[in-house]
Formats: C-alpha cells, structure tokens, sequence
C-alpha cells in the first residue's frame, strides 16, 4: 500500500470519529427511550395514586370502602414470604453453584444439569406455581401459606442464584485457588476462606434481582391459593393469639394464610367501584418502589465489591 | 541425559525424579526426566519457553491434581522417608503441606498482610493468638518484609508494592516450614530492586530449606543456583554444578541456549 498523506490522514481519521459521534448518540437516544418509559409509568402511577399515599395506606387493612383500604397485609405478607423464599433460595443455590463450579468433574451429566438450569430459568412462572400446588399445598400440607409461597418463589428463583453464584465463583482467578491448594488446604477450606467471601458480593446481587422478580410475581402465588381479601397479619412469635391466648411458636406464621402486593393490586383493579384504582396505583407505586431499591442495593453491592475486592 | 558429579555423593538428597512423564490429556509435556535435587541447595531449571520447566515444577506439589485429564508416570521419591510424592496413595494435600510454592505473578488473598502469612497455619488447625503472632512474625522476618509491614499488619494485602506481594508469597509459603520450596519465575514481573531482593532472600533461605526455582534469566540461574538443569522439549538435557553447566556444558544445545544462539 502507498504511504498517505497527512490530508487524507486527516479525512479518515475525520470519518472514523464522526462514526464514534453518531453511534454515540443512538446509544444516548436508546437508553433515553428506556429511562423515560420506566420515569413514565412510575410518575403516572405516582399521580394517579399521590392522595392514598399517607401513613394510613401502609398501616390499615384492606376494607370495602376504597379511602379507609391499606396495604398493611400485602407488605408484611410480601416481606414474610421474601424471608422464606430468600431463606430457602439462598443455601439451595449456593451450595449448588459452589457444587458445580468447585467439585464436579466437567462430565455429560454435568453438561446436562447445566442445560437443565437455564432451561429452568424459562420456565413461565404459572408450571411453578401447578407444581407447587401439587407438592407443598397438597401432597407436603403446607396449605395456602406463607410457606407454600416462599419455596414456590424459591424454586422460581433458584436458577438465577446458581447462575449468579457460578459467575460470581468463575471471576475468582485461578491463581487464587491455587495459592490456597498450594499451602496445603482443602477444597472445603478454600471455598470457606476465599471462594464463598470473594464471591459474596455477586452472589448477594444475584439474590436481590432474584428476589426483586419473586415480590412482583403473581400467577404462582394466585395458583396455589392467596387470599384476595385478608384482615389480619400473621402471629407474631411469642405474642397471645387467637380466643385462647396462647402464644405462638417461633415460626408459626410460616403456616399462616396471607396475600401479597402484586395480588392486592390485581384485586383493587378488578373491583368495579373507580375509587380502587387510585388504591391500586398508589399500591403499584410502592411496589415499584419496592423493587427498585432492591435493584439500587444489587447495584451499590456490586460497587462495593470492585472497590474492595482487588487482585 | 548427561550429568556431572552425581556419582560422588556430596550433599544428602531431598528428592530425585525417576523416569517422571506427564502428560495434559493427549499431550506428553515430560518425557522421561531424571533428576536429584540436593539437600539444601538451590537448583534453578532452565530452558526455552514451553519446555516444560513449570509443568515440572508444578509435579513437585501435585498442582496438577487440580485440573481433570492430567496424568504423571514414574516417580518422584522425597527423603529422607523415601515417599513417592506421585503414589495414588499420597494425598496431594499432605504433598503440599511439605512442599511450599512460590507463583510467578505474586497472588496474595484479598484479605490482610496478617492472614496472608497466617493462612497455612489456620489450614492446619492453629488457631492461638500467640502462636500465630509469634509465627507471622517469623515468616515476614524470613522473607525481610517485617520492617516494611510492622506497622500495618492489617492492612489489606494488594495494597502492597509487586516486590512487597511477592515477598508476602515467601512468607506465606515459609510459615508453615516446608522442606522444599518450588519457585516459578518468581521475577519476571518485578523490577531490578525488587529482583535483587529476592534473590538474596533466595540466597539467605537455602540454610533451612531446599528451593527449585524456575528461571528465564541466565545470570539469576548463575547468581542464586548451586545447581543446574536445562531442559529442551520436555527433556531433562542436561544437569550439574551451576559452573560447571555455565563454564563447559557438555551438550551442544545447552552451550547453545547458555550463549544466547537459542531460546
Ligand atoms: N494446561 C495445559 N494443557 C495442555 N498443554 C499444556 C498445558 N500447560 C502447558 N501445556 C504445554 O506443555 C508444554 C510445557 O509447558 P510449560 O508451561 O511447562 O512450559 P515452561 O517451560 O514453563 O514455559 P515458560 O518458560 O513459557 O513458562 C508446552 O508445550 C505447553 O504448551
Ligand atoms: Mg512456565
């Protein structure tokens, strides 16, 4: 090729920049798209439903008369049944991703699970919510509780912990696991001492978006039998309960009937009598709330772990 | 193989490769080395990239049991107890608690200067406050790091200078008092200063402990190594005194890599 001249230099390096400049605005116009989508339905939400946001609104139960309606049972039912799924997901999907990523030999049956959990992830939420139905209401008689709810969004969740965990374990450099084997550790040793913190802060992401998905879920939840309407809270561990006064167990409430948020809202939207709506928009407003500063902690986690985790 | 004054018994042994293979899956990386390190001394291996001198090094403490589809042949015996450290019936885990590591790239823990060096005593089971103070103190002395991180012992480990993590590695692998020390290259990502450092320190250690030490530098082999061995393609070409492989090697092709015409 012949030499160039500084002119055309110039005019190439002229057009390569303009490029730079005009993908650079496609990006800021796409990611305005998306931003001013999620700012409109929250700030159309947050209109319609300002008048019902008031202290009330999280303290009262649900009522027949639209003004005098809370959410209290919808967010302690949502939080109670996080706590399960959340308690349940977390050891589950953490053992198994440690499992595959530290411990199993690279195999077909390994190649096999594998495809099965991201296959599971795709899995519409409703088949969870027949399964669970069939298995923990019935078959275990965990009735239409708390628990029923919490392992069904477990189960529902469960891929996104092990995919997370093993992502989180795979940024973890070689030469990190075999400094540890090369003093003489064990597997066991070197997962509890470096492998499970390093990957702490990923794996904890990975929850909360999976968590921020489950407390927005509702087809599973109707499925295996939610009430609509619900005038009390669980039993609070320790506390009288009931006519007879006795006092509940530690974990009584787990078997409690309960409703969540996502279920609230369908119910108040479905009622024919307009005043709901604003009920439900307000209660759609803190469940977007809800679900967004679970996303801003994922986010600040994540943070954290670049500053502090170095290699 | 040509070896030089290894029928005169001058130092008692530490360990001796017999016959050892190793192959990556299909692929025969050694081919049948032959090789006794001695008791206390330094020996350095030498050789063109991809030769084979990490792959070697690494048979030492087993760190190819890590990854699926590896397989050694022949044997390594350790003395004075004569273990073969390539038996199926050694845990790997006991062959790396006598033989300590050094990496090329220094690879200190996320975690504080203090837990660095203590590590391989947790692993064990120590836990006395004392015990591990006396000890970290020690190994940092050891690796002649403790003046430079008295002060700030809890202060996270990658916050040290490159020179300072590789030294820290020293110490980490020092505290649990190994009998042999295995460094790969543990300079090529260190400056002059730094090099030196460890090159004395290299020096200074081989009172107590034996050291294999992996290098692409000739004057660091000449420098630091009472003894040589220039490995080719997966072969043990030559070993001996450190003079006498550098004044009159008697393989061509180590006097060419030692003069510069190959590698
Ligand atoms: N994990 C592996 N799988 C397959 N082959 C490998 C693997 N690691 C190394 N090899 C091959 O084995 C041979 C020896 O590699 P080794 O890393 O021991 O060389 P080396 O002498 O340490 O080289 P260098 O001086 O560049 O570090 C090379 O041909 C290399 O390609
Ligand atoms: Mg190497």
């Amino acid at each position: 090729m012949h030499t160039m001249t500084p002119g055309q230099i110039r005019a190439l390096i002229a057009r390569g920049k303009m490029r730079d400049t005009l993908f650079q605005a496609l990006g800021i116009i796409c990611l305005a798209i998306g931003l001013m989508v999620i700012f409109l339905l929250v700030g159309d939400m947050l209109m319609r439903g300002v008048e019902r946001l008031n202290i009330e609104f999280f303290t009262e139960f649900a009522s027949r008369r639209a003004a005098q309606s809370g959410i209290l049972s919808a967010w302690v039912g949502s939080l109670l049944v996080m706590l399960v799924t959340g308690a349940a997901a977390v050891p589950l999907g953490v053992a198994a991703g440690i499992y595959l990523e530290e411990y199993a030999r690279r195999s077909w049956v390994t190649d096999i699970i594998e495809i099965n959990i991201t296959n599971l992830a795709a899995v519409p939420s409703i088949v969870y919510g027949l399964l669970a139905l069939g298995i923990f209401v019935y078959t275990f008689g965990f009735g239409q509780s708390i628990l029923s709810a919490g392992l069904t969004l477990a189960l529902l969740i469960l891929p996104i912990v092990i995919v997370s965990t093993r992502e989180a374990i795979r940024s973890i450099p070689a030469m990190i696991r075999e400094g540890s084997m090369a003093v003489g550790a064990t597997r066991w040793q070197t997962c509890r001492y470096h492998i499970i913190p390093y990957a702490m802060p990923g794996i904890l992401t990975g929850v909360i978006i999976g968590l921020a998905r489950a407390i927005g879920e509702t087809a599973p939840i109707i499925t295996i039998g939610a009430l609509t309407f619900i005038a009390f809270l669980p039993p609070v561990p320790f506390t009288a309960t009931g006519m007879d006064g006795a006092s509940a167990g530690l974990f009584d409430w787990v078997m409690s009937p309960f409703t969540v948020m996502p279920i609230q809202i369908f119910n108040w939207t479905s009622r024919p009598d307009p005043a709901f709506e604003v009920n439900a928009a307000a209660a759609g407003f803190v469940l977007m709330g809800m679900v967004l500063s679970m996303n801003a902690l994922a986010i600040w986690l994540r943070y954290r772990m670049r500053k502090t985790i170095k290699w | 193989m040509q070896t030089q004054d290894i029928t005169q018994p001058q130092h008692p042994l530490k360990a001796e490769a017999r016959n050892l293979s190793f192959y990556y899956g299909a692929v025969k990386a050694l081919k049948g080395i032959n090789m006794p390190i001695h008791d206390k001394k330094v020996t350095a291996l030498i050789g063109p990239s991809g030769c084979g001198k990490s792959t070697y090094l690494r048979s030492f403490n087993r760190m190819h049991d890590l990854y699926p589809g590896n397989r050694y042949e022949g044997e390594i015996r350790f003395f004075p107890d004569n273990t073969n450290l390539l038996s199926a019936d050694v845990d790997p885990i006991e062959v790396r608690m006598r033989v300590g590591m050094v990496f090329q790239k220094p690879n200190p823990f996320p975690k504080s200067i203090f837990e660095n060096v203590a590590y391989g005593l947790r692993v064990r089971g120590l836990s006395n406050k004392r015990l591990l103070d006396e000890k970290v103190e020690q190994a940092l002395r050891s690796a002649a790091l403790w003046d430079e991180v008295k002060d700030r012992l809890q202060a996270l480990a990658p916050t040290l200078s490159g020179g300072q993590q590789q030294r820290l590695c020293i110490a980490r692998a020092l505290a649990t008092d190994p009998e042999l020390l295995l460094f790969d290259e543990p300079t090529s990502a260190l400056d002059p200063i730094a090099t030196g450092a460890i090159e004395e320190l290299v020096h200074e250690l081989k009172k107590r402990v034996t050291i294999l030490i992996v290098t692409h530098n000739m004057q660091q082999a000449a420098r630091v190594s009472d003894y040589t061995a220039y490995m080719y393609l997966g072969e043990m070409i030559e070993f001996g005194n450190t003079d006498e492989i550098f004044m009159k090697p008697n393989d061509r092709r180590t006097e060419d890599y030692i003069t510069g015409r190959m590698g």
